[in-house]
């Protein structure tokens, strides 16, 4: 039992936070995000000289062969200058798929994810299903050697920027079946995908896509046909257990903004922080944070456990962060006060980047569902 | 960063068992289980600390100088984790983690070699004289009065909230011994023979209505009863420093294996409640999901004491941070009790005063049921008492967030 980074990790997440400091100032992020892209392609570029789009591939496959606690680090430190070039949606969810693919598909596509060269999306939403993985009317028949998907998949994250997808489609059964759930690579320039570009809230981007009889080699298949739902929980796992940590990065920047602001603004002649009221707020605050912190910790532990444990993690952990960031984003605009109203300053947008994350791969009461059937 | 313990841990884990599985016999648990306090009578404690003693487990977080468990510091974590998974008696704080660290501290070596041996063998039952009617969480206004007469102090003045005074052989008091106008400052730690005339114990019956002599705590008078000066701990008027260290003493306390027993026993009385559509109350969705999300706070708080605890392993001091521990382990006992009554519905309505004759007698409702409902009201203690949750809270606003 040991809760402690190894130097290799301490380096790790001393050189994020100083491309953050560097690069990722609020006004630097802020001009990123009303840029037209919406990300900076040389942030990317920098990331793959850094080998973070590398980190959790084997050497095999070029990479760092790195595990979960350096996901951790990478994503935490992210989350504390509100990174939104898609890190997590490329090398965390996407590289997840990838790793466990083909050699073929792997020699195919890793490289350029390392390189630097390709941004990937994972395209799992669908309207209907909510959160619900497996409710999927987006279908794949083979016909040939080619598989025709037809259907639609909502609220890509990053879908303006990826050049690549990975879908998840229904090739058999019924409607919320979880066989016959399939995992396709499908390329942005495939004939018959059209897709609608958006802003998102907390200041990224995201895509409605629509493919009509879009034709993609079997090759293009990850894991075997119509086994694909374990390997989607599993990885939305991981990419809980990165968000997570995303999340608490934000979390700490905002538990430390306010205690600074509530120190520094005058009221009835002294700081507010000399308020009882505010300061049980904020020790509130400090608490749900400590304890979010702790259930990252656990679930980036965990992933490799057998199934129940695993869900228990990935859900309870999901759980306490969502309850975490909607009592501490509010609270922070709250002890702000008017203040913490203006789109000036950077506490709304912290508070909007962790509202998102709290719905994200399942809301509080989908995970409560969920930690309950793990019994 | 990694999860697990090395094979020698889980040895010493598996011994821990056994010596549960024999020494915390059914009678024990049965007897216990009867409790609306916790607290189960002199004898059973003494008996239970005993043999803790025989095996040389009494003491885990004393030097081993002083006849201390010589456990590794993951040892301990799994050495307390045990007996709170199993519902063991606790030890008796007042002297094994109180009293004792601060004679070791800054006892004379006669006060060393005449108290900590007994506390050790559990001969002598010590008490805490602390709290005052007037003196709650502002505990430097306290006023029990200490006299220097110059071989002995007169002692006049009141001690309240006096966990188990009934049984006490000894009380560890804070004084008033000089009117200072730093109230900390007049302020001395005295040791006081509980036989010594002048001394009166009365029972104050609380919420959960334990009937005497079961009651948890007492409210003690002090009238001109004198103390051999010997009995003064350190110098005169340093008693607050003293104070201060005991309290910093015992920290990094595992909540979470007693209250994922919380949660065993809720869902086994939840499996046993029918809800009146021929179903049980575990397959009633509103209130699993009330377990589970209390299930995920226990995970939280499970984690927050692993990365204290292997903070400590590392060599690192903890601070206030513990006072984490403190807050949120109590908040999510209570909340574990109020589940209990939620789901006994009915069956937290009758009164039973002497919950112990439930031994000889059937039991009105489930036999677990007695006991739900003092419980619950006696549990209120948990957010009131060594430092209310609200103290605690100023503790990390002014330690930790530098408010």
């Amino acid at each position: 039992m040991d809760f402690s980074f190894s130097e290799e990790q301490t380096l790790l997440r001393n050189t994020i936070q100083s491309f953050i400091q560097d690069n990722y100032d609020f006004d630097k992020r802020q001009a990123i995000v009303k840029s037209e892209e919406g990300m900076k392609q040389e942030n990317w570029k920098q990331f793959a000289e850094l080998g973070l789009l590398g980190l959790p591939f084997s050497e095999e496959d070029g990479g760092l062969n790195f595990g979960s606690v350096e996901t951790m680090i990478v994503a935490e430190e992210f989350g504390k200058g509100l990174v939104v070039e898609p890190y997590i949606q490329t090398v965390v969810t996407c590289g997840g798929f990838l790793r466990r693919a083909s050699s073929n598909i792997k020699e195919k596509y890793i490289p350029g994810i390392i390189s630097g060269e390709d941004i990937w999306s994972f395209a799992y939403a669908e309207p209907q299903g909510r959160y619900n993985l497996n409710d999927l009317t987006t279908t794949a028949t083979l016909e040939g050697d080619n598989y025709i998907v037809n259907g639609y998949k909502s609220v890509v994250s990053g879908g303006p920027w990826a050049n690549k997808f990975i879908v998840s489609v229904r090739t058999s059964g019924d409607q919320r079946d979880s066989d016959g759930v399939s995992v396709l690579i499908v390329d942005k320039n495939s004939e018959g995908l059209s897709i609608r570009d958006y802003p998102t809230v907390d200041g990224s981007r995201a895509s409605e896509i629509t493919l009509e009889n879009v034709m993609i080699s079997k090759d293009e298949l990850i894991g075997e046909e119509g086994k694909g739902a374990e390997l989607i929980e599993l990885i939305v796992d991981e990419t809980i257990a990165a968000i997570c940590s995303e999340a608490i990065g934000a979390m700490k920047v905002l538990n430390d903004a306010t205690v600074e602001y509530c120190k520094t603004r005058k009221q009835f002649g002294q700081p507010i922080g000399k308020f009882q009221v505010l300061q049980h707020r904020m020790v509130d605050m400090f608490m749900q944070y400590e304890q979010s912190v702790s259930m990252t910790y656990m679930v980036n532990l965990k992933l490799n456990e057998e199934y129940a444990e695993r869900r228990k993690a990935a859900s309870g952990a999901k759980v306490q962060i969502a309850k975490a960031a909607k009592f501490i984003g509010q609270s922070a605009v709250q002890l702000h006060g008017g203040m913490g109203m203006t789109d000036e300053l950077n506490v709304g947008h912290y508070f909007k980047r962790l509202s998102m994350i709290e719905n994200s791969y399942g809301n509080i009461d989908h995970h409560l569902k969920k930690y309950s059937s793990a019994e | 960063m990694q999860l697990g313990f090395k094979d020698e841990d889980i040895k010493f884990r598996d011994e821990v068992r056994s010596f549960i599985k024999e020494t915390f016999t059914e009678d024990m648990r049965k007897t216990l289980s009867l409790s609306k306090n916790g607290h189960a009578g002199k004898d059973l404690h003494v008996k239970w600390q005993k043999s803790l003693y025989e095996r040389g487990w009494m003491a885990p977080n004393w030097p081993e100088q002083y006849g201390g468990s010589g456990f590794t510091s993951t040892q301990k974590y799994i050495f307390e984790s045990e007996m709170a998974r199993e519902g063991a008696p606790r030890t008796i704080p007042f002297g094994l983690s109180m009293v004792a660290p601060v004679i070791m501290e800054f006892g004379s070596q006669e006060q060393k070699d005449k108290f900590l041996p007994d506390i050790l063998e559990s001969n002598v039952w010590w008490c805490q004289g602390y709290s005052e009617p007037g003196s709650g969480s502002d505990l430097a206004s306290l006023q029990c009065k200490a006299e220097n007469k110059g071989d002995h102090y007169l002692v006049n003045g009141t001690k309240i909230w006096t966990t188990m005074a009934q049984y006490a052989d000894w009380i560890f008091c804070l004084v008033r011994t000089s009117k200072t106008e730093k109230p900390q400052e007049g302020i001395s730690f005295l040791l006081i023979d509980m036989k010594s005339p002048g001394i009166e114990v009365r029972p104050l019956i609380t919420l959960d209505n334990s009937p005497e002599p079961h009651q948890e705590v007492n409210q003690v008078f002090f009238e001109d009863v004198k103390v051999p000066i010997e009995n003064l701990i350190g110098e005169e008027n340093k008693g607050w420093t003293y104070a201060k260290y005991l309290l910093e003493f015992e920290r990094g306390t595992a909540y979470s294996p007693g209250l994922y027993r919380g949660i065993k026993n809720l869902k086994e009385i939840a499996r046993d409640t029918s809800v009146g559509n021929g179903l049980t109350l575990l397959d009633d969705n509103d209130f699993l999901n009330k377990i589970n999300e209390c299930e995920i706070q226990i995970q939280a708080m499970e984690f927050v004491e692993l990365r204290i605890f292997s903070a400590l392993s590392a060599g690192q001091r903890v601070g206030p941070e513990s006072s984490i521990l403190k807050t949120r382990g109590t908040e999510i006992g209570q909340y574990l009790q109020e589940l209990a009554v939620e789901a006994i519905g009915y069956w937290s309505h009758p009164f039973v005063e002497d919950t112990f004759a439930n031994i000889n007698e059937p039991s009105i409702g489930p036999e677990y049921a007695a006991t739900i409902t003092p419980e619950y009201y006696n549990g209120r203690k948990t957010t009131i008492y060594a430092g209310s949750n609200e103290i605690q809270r100023n503790i990390i606003s002014k330690a930790v967030l530098g408010l």
